[in-house]
């Protein structure tokens, strides 16, 4: 088995994630970019387990495993930020979030003043 | 060049080529399937490494679990059916980063491992990683076991909008409520 395949292989999964993520207007498809570089320093960390001889005998493949439960929960809370940015812009676009809070509304000063 | 060398070959072919296809798509649900053909070829990448046990749970978690939560929100944010225009920004900075990245990471692990060639190991079961989880890596293994459940408690409360906002804004509420 020659390393350098899965290697390689994972590098440009990395690389395209990387470009997707920037790349991508729409938050889903950027989520989707991310899974890919996960998915590539999962491929890292199986060949890594192959090649290089540690004191645990599988530590990448543990580790493999932890990362695609930290995925399944970067996932999970990721698409719940991604509903409630649809549900209050109706638009997913990740260039069209504002950065700083809106300023606060008449309504709500005359309130505080209450 | 072995049977294996000629199996990583050509998975790896097929999961850069349908990664490729999932960040250039112009339709969001084909980029969804395209990246199922993509992690399917990374699991049995998984499994000529020998490593049986994560090459079933990325079938399990990524394949059935991730890509339908995924094609779930692409449907909840009543994505166009056909192909949309409007789901890239320009790409020459991305490019010039991502091409960057791919390119400084394949240099590098080119160069560490040449054309070497290494024996695979003992194949990675369910029993022998069970061990290893349940013995060494123990305490780890409980640490994402809380992240887990205040991940779930996080999703509650962002998809909860009544939850965390300002008192002054909810009704029955006192200043010393804050």
């Amino acid at each position: 088995m020659r390393p350098v395949i899965p290697y390689v292989t994972a590098a440009l999964l990395f690389g395209l994630g990387a470009y997707g993520v920037l790349r991508r207007r729409n938050a889903v498809l950027v989520l989707m970019a991310v899974e890919l570089m996960l998915n590539a320093v999962n491929l890292i960390l199986v060949t890594a387990d192959t090649t290089v001889r540690a004191t645990l005998p599988h530590s990448g493949q543990v580790f493999a495993l932890f990362v695609i439960v930290l995925a399944a929960a970067e996932i999970g809370v990721g698409l719940a930020i991604v509903l409630q940015l649809y549900r209050l812009r109706a638009g997913v676009a990740v260039d069209e979030v504002p950065l700083t809070e809106p300023p606060a509304t008449v309504d709500a000063d005359a309130r505080e003043a209450r | 060049m072995t049977g294996v060398d000629v199996l990583l070959l050509a998975l790896g072919a097929v999961a850069v080529g349908s990664g490729v296809l999932v960040v250039t798509t112009k339709h969001l649900v084909r980029a969804g399937l395209y990246l199922v053909v993509c992690l399917g070829a990374l699991a049995a990448d998984y499994l000529v490494l020998t490593a049986e046990l994560v090459a079933w749970v990325q079938v399990l978690i990524y394949v059935g679990a991730v890509v339908v939560l995924l094609l779930f929100a692409v449907m909840l944010t009543r994505a166009p059916v056909g192909a949309s225009d409007d789901l890239d920004r320009p790409g020459w900075p991305a490019a010039l980063i991502g091409g960057g990245v791919a390119l400084g990471l394949t240099a590098l692990l080119v160069d560490a491992y040449r054309w070497t060639v290494v024996d695979l190991p003992d194949a990675g079961t369910a029993e022998r990683i069970g061990g290893q989880i349940f013995g060494s890596w123990v305490l780890p293994f409980e640490v994402l076991s809380v992240l887990l459940l205040s991940a779930l408690v996080g999703a509650v409360v962002l998809s909860r909008p009544d939850i965390g906002r300002p008192a002054a804004s909810r009704p029955g509420r006192t200043e010393a409520g804050r």
